[in-house]
C-alpha cells in the first residue's frame, strides 16, 4: 500500500511534468514568447503536485500507528484495558500477533481487537491515499491555469530547489544535534546513578555491577581517568608517527617528486586508508605487539603482550594517509606565483617550503591533523585487539591500557539491560568523546584563524 | 634577407665583446647607439621547452644602470629570455637553455655557480603582484632574512624602510607594517613586490609585464618608479605596451617568433626601425 503510494507519487510527478510542458509548448507554438522554457513549466507543476503528497505521507507516518493502536485498544472490553505502559505493550503484542495470524488469540476479545486493528490499518492507508490524491489534484488545478507567457516558472522552480538544498543541509545538522541530545539524556540518567565528579575524576575503572544482590566483588566503579589517559597515550603515540611521516611525505610528493611518481604513490598511500581497521587490528596484535615485546625483552624491559605502543604505532600508520593526502592537496593548492616570488629572491627550495608554502598551507595542514586526531580518538578495532581491556592508570607505553572506545564496545556488546549504571556509563563515555572532539575542532579553528596567512 | 640581418646582428655584439675585453669604451649592439657599459651579455641563447624551440640564438648587450625594454607579440620569447637572466627557467623541468649569458663578465650558467646566489643579484618582479601572505614588514624582510644580510633588528628595520621608500610605498604603509601585504591594492602590492626585490640588494631587476594587471594611475606610479630606480639598478622590463617601452626605456629590443629581430636605442627603434617586422609591429599592423 505504501509502496503503491510512492509509485503513485512518481506517476503524478511524471504526468504533471508532461502536462505542464505540453501546455506551455502549445503557447509557444501559438507564437507567444514565454518567460520560461516549457520544461521549467513542467518541472514547476510536477514539483507543486508531489510536494503536498510527500508532506501528507510525512505527516501520516508518525500519526497512523497511534490511531491504529488507539482503535485496537478501544475495541477491548473494560476488563482487558491496559493500566500501565508495560501492560499496554504486552496487550498490543497479543493483538498484533492475532491480527497477523501468527499466534492463537488468548481470548475472543483479543481476536476481536485484532480485527479492529486490521480494519483501522486499512482505514488509515485509505485516508492517506485519498488525501494524497486530493492534495495533488488541488495543487494541479491551482498550478495548471497559471501556465502563461508571463508566468515565471523558472524562478519559482529554482526557489523550490533552494528549499530542497536547505532541507538536505538541515538533515546533516539535525542528525548531529539529535545524536548529541540522545547521548546527553542517557548520560544524565547515568549521572543520576553515579556522581559525575567520580566519573570524570575517579581513578578506578571496574564497571562490573552486581546483577543479583547476592553477588560479590562487583560493586562497580566508574572512574574514567584511566580511560582518558589510555586514549590520550595512544593518540599521542599515533600522532607522533602520523604527524611527521604524513607531513614529510606530503612535502616530498607535492614539492619534490616527479608528477609520474606522485600519480603512482598518492593512490597507493590512499589505499592505506581503505584497509579495514580490523585488519590493522590483527596486524597490531599478532605481528607488532610480539615484535615489540621481544625487542623490549632483549633490551631488558618488561613489555606487556598488549601494549599502548603497539596499538599506537599501528594506528599511527593507519592515519598517515589522512595527514599526507590532505596536506598534499593543500600544499599543491598554494599558487605557483608565491613559489616563483620566493625563488626569484634567491631562496632555496627548502627555504621556500619552510617560509612561504607551509605558512600559506597551515590552515589546511592543521585541519588535516585534526581529522587524524579525531580518527585516532574514535578508532576502536585496533585498540580492542592490541591495547587491552584492563583500566590501568599508566603513562608507560609498554603497558596494557584501555581506551574510551574499547570500553564503550565492551559495555554494550552482549545482552544488556539498559537501566543499569554499567550500560549507561557507555553513553557518558560517548558524550565525553563527542565533547572532546568538538573542543578539539573549536581549538583548531581558533589556531587556524589566528595564524592563517591568507592568499587568493 | 632576414637571415642576413640576423647574421650581421649576431656579429655586432661579438665585436663589442672583444672590445670589452680590451677595456675599450663601448658602443652598443650593432654599434647603433651609445650607452653605459654592458651589465648583462648574452651570446647565442637558445631555449627549448621539451621539443618546442622557444628562442633562436639571441645575442644582446644590456647596459648598466638603464632601462631596457623587451617588446614583441605574445609568444615571441621575450619573457622566456627574461627568465633566462636569473635562471628562473631552471624551475621548469622541461626547459633547456643553451648559449652563454654573462653578468659582469661571469657566466651565469657555469656549473659552479649557485642559481640561488645569482637570484639574489638579479631580482624579479612578476606580471601579477605576488606578495607573500605575510605582513608588509615580513614581505620586505624576507630577502634580508634568508640571506642573513642584516645583523640586528634595527638594521633590518632600516633595510625595510629604505626599500619601501625606494619603492615609493613608505608613506602609504608606514603605520600598518604589521598588516598583511595581500590587503593592499593591486598597485601597492606591485610596489611592495618591488620593495621586496630591492631589499635583497640586487644589481639587476627583471620585470615581467609589471603593469599589466594594474589600472592606469597605478601604472603611471610604477613607471615613475622604474625611471627613478634606473639610477641605481640595471632594469630589464618586458612589456606589451609600446607606449610604456617608449616612456620608460633607453634601449628597446624587439622579439618576434623566438628571434631577437632588432635592438637599439628606444628612440631609434620607434622612429627609424631598420627591420620591416619591427616597423609593422610598432605601427600596429600585427601583434
Amino acid at each position: 500500500m505504501i509502496a503503491l503510494y510512492f509509485v503513485l507519487t512518481a506517476l503524478v510527478a511524471i504526468s504533471a511534468f508532461a502536462v505542464g510542458r505540453a501546455r506551455s509548448q502549445r503557447l509557444k507554438v501559438a507564437g507567444v514568447r514565454l518567460h520560461s522554457l516549457p520544461s521549467y513549466h513542467g518541472l514547476f507543476l510536477a514539483a507543486i503536485c508531489t510536494v503536498p503528497m510527500l508532506l501528507a505521507v510525512a505527516a501520516w507516518t508518525p500519526l497512523a500507528p497511534r490511531y491504529v493502536e488507539a482503535r485496537a485498544v478501544a475495541a477491548l472490553p473494560e476488563a482487558l484495558q491496559p493500566a500501565t505502559g508495560l501492560e499496554h505493550d504486552a496487550r498490543m503484542r497479543e493483538i498484533v500477533m492475532a491480527a497477523e495470524g501468527r499466534a492463537q488469540a488468548p481470548s475472543p476479545e483479543v481476536a476481536e481487537a485484532g480485527r479492529a486493528y486490521v480494519a483501522a490499518q486499512t482505514t488509515s492507508k485509505t485516508v492517506l491515499l485519498v488525501a494524497g490524491i486530493l492534495a495533488a489534484l488541488a495543487a494541479f488545478s491551482w498550478g495548471l491555469p497559471r501556465i502563461s507567457a508571463d508566468f515565471r516558472a523558472r524562478n519559482r522552480f529554482e526557489a523550490l530547489t533552494l528549499w530542497l538544498l536547505i532541507a538536505c543541509s538541515a538533515v546533516a545538522v539535525l542528525t548531529t544535534i539529535g545524536i548529541l541530545f540522545s547521548v546527553m539524556f542517557e548520560t544524565l540518567r547515568f549521572f543520576q546513578r553515579y556522581p559525575w565528579w567520580d566519573f570524570l575524576f575517579g581513578l578506578q575503572w571496574s564497571p562490573q555491577t552486581a546483577i543479583r544482590s547476592d553477588q560479590i566483588g562487583a560493586s562497580g566503579s566508574f572512574g574514567a581517568v584511566p580511560l582518558f589517559v589510555g586514549t590520550s597515550l595512544i593518540m599521542v603515540i599515533a600522532m607522533l608517527v602520523a604527524g611527521p611521516v604524513g607531513l614529510f611525505a606530503a612535502i616530498y610528493m607535492s614539492e619534490y617528486a616527479t608528477p609520474r611518481f606522485r600519480s603512482l604513490a598518492k593512490p597507493l598511500l590512499e589505499v592505506l586508508a581503505g584497509i579495514p581497521t580490523v585488519v590493522f587490528g590483527f596486524f597490531a596484535a599478532l605481528t607488532v605487539a610480539p615484535f615489540i615485546r621481544r625487542t623490549g625483552e632483549a633490551l631488558g624491559l618488561s613489555v606487556a603482550s598488549e601494549s599502548a605502543l603497539a596499538a599506537g604505532l599501528v594506528m599511527g600508520v593507519m592515519i598517515i594517509p589522512f595527514v599526507s593526502s590532505l596536506s598534499d592537496d593543500v600544499i599543491t593548492a598554494v599558487p605557483q606565483s608565491l613559489r616563483d616570488g620566493s625563488y626569484a629572491m634567491g631562496s632555496t627550495k627548502a627555504e621556500t617550503i619552510k617560509r612561504v608554502i607551509l605558512p600559506a598551507a597551515l590552515p589546511g595542514i592543521v585541519s588535516a591533523f585534526m581529522l587524524a586526531v579525531s580518527r585516532a580518538v574514535g578508532e576502536t578495532m585496533i585498540v580492542v585487539m592490541a591495547a587491552g581491556l584492563a583500566g590501568n592508570l599508566t603513562f608507560n607505553p609498554l603497558e596494557a591500557v584501555t581506551t574510551v572506545t574499547v570500553q564503550i564496545k565492551t559495555l554494550l556488546t552482549g545482552d544488556q539491560e539498559f537501566d543499569s549504571a554499567k550500560t549507561l556509563s557507555a553513553f557518558a563515555l560517548g558524550f565525553v568523546l563527542f565533547f572532546f572532539t568538538l573542543t578539539l575542532n573549536v581549538i583548531a579553528l581558533r589556531i587556524v584563524r589566528k595564524y592563517r596567512e591568507q592568499y587568493d | 634577407m632576414t637571415d642576413d640581418r640576423e647574421t650581421s646582428h649576431n656579429q655586432g655584439p661579438t665585436t663589442v665583446n672583444r672590445m670589452a675585453d680590451l677595456n675599450m669604451p663601448l658602443t652598443s649592439a650593432a654599434g647603433l647607439f651609445t650607452a653605459n657599459a654592458p651589465k648583462v651579455t648574452a651570446r647565442d641563447v637558445t631555449v627549448h621547452y621539451g621539443d618546442k624551440q622557444a628562442l633562436f640564438g639571441v645575442s644582446i648587450d644590456i647596459p648598466e644602470k638603464s632601462v631596457t625594454a623587451f617588446i614583441g607579440p605574445s609568444g615571441c620569447g621575450k619573457s622566456t629570455f627574461l627568465r633566462c637572466i636569473n635562471r628562473m627557467n631552471d624551475t621548469i623541468p622541461i626547459c633547456r637553455v643553451a648559449g652563454e649569458i654573462l653578468i659582469d663578465g661571469a657566466d651565469i650558467y657555469d656549473r659552479r655557480l649557485d642559481p640561488v646566489l645569482l637570484r639574489a643579484r638579479v631580482g624579479m618582479v612578476f606580471q601579477k603582484p605576488n606578495p607573500f601572505p605575510k605582513t608588509i614588514y615580513e614581505n620586505v624582510a624576507y630577502g634580508p632574512r634568508i640571506h642573513g644580510t642584516t645583523a640586528s633588528r634595527q638594521e633590518l628595520d632600516g633595510v625595510v624602510e629604505t626599500s619601501l621608500r625606494k619603492a615609493g610605498l613608505w608613506d602609504e604603509v608606514k603605520d600598518r607594517l604589521d598588516q598583511p601585504g595581500t590587503g593592499l591594492s593591486g598597485g601597492q602590492q606591485q610596489r611592495l613586490c618591488i620593495a621586496r626585490a630591492i631589499a635583497v640588494g640586487p644589481e639587476v631587476i627583471l620585470m615581467d609585464e609589471p603593469c599589466s594587471a594594474l589600472d592606469p594611475i597605478a601604472t603611471a606610479r610604477i613607471e615613475e618608479l622604474i625611471f627613478e630606480l634606473a639610477a641605481n639598478f640595471t632594469i630589464v622590463i618586458v612589456t606589451h605596451s609600446m607606449q610604456q617601452a617608449a616612456r620608460v626605456s633607453q634601449q628597446t629590443a624587439f622579439f618576434h617568433l623566438g628571434h631577437l629581430v632588432e635592438y637599439g636605442a628606444t628612440e631609434q627603434i620607434f622612429t627609424a626601425p631598420s627591420d620591416k617586422r619591427t616597423q609593422d609591429y610598432i605601427t600596429g599592423r600585427f601583434g
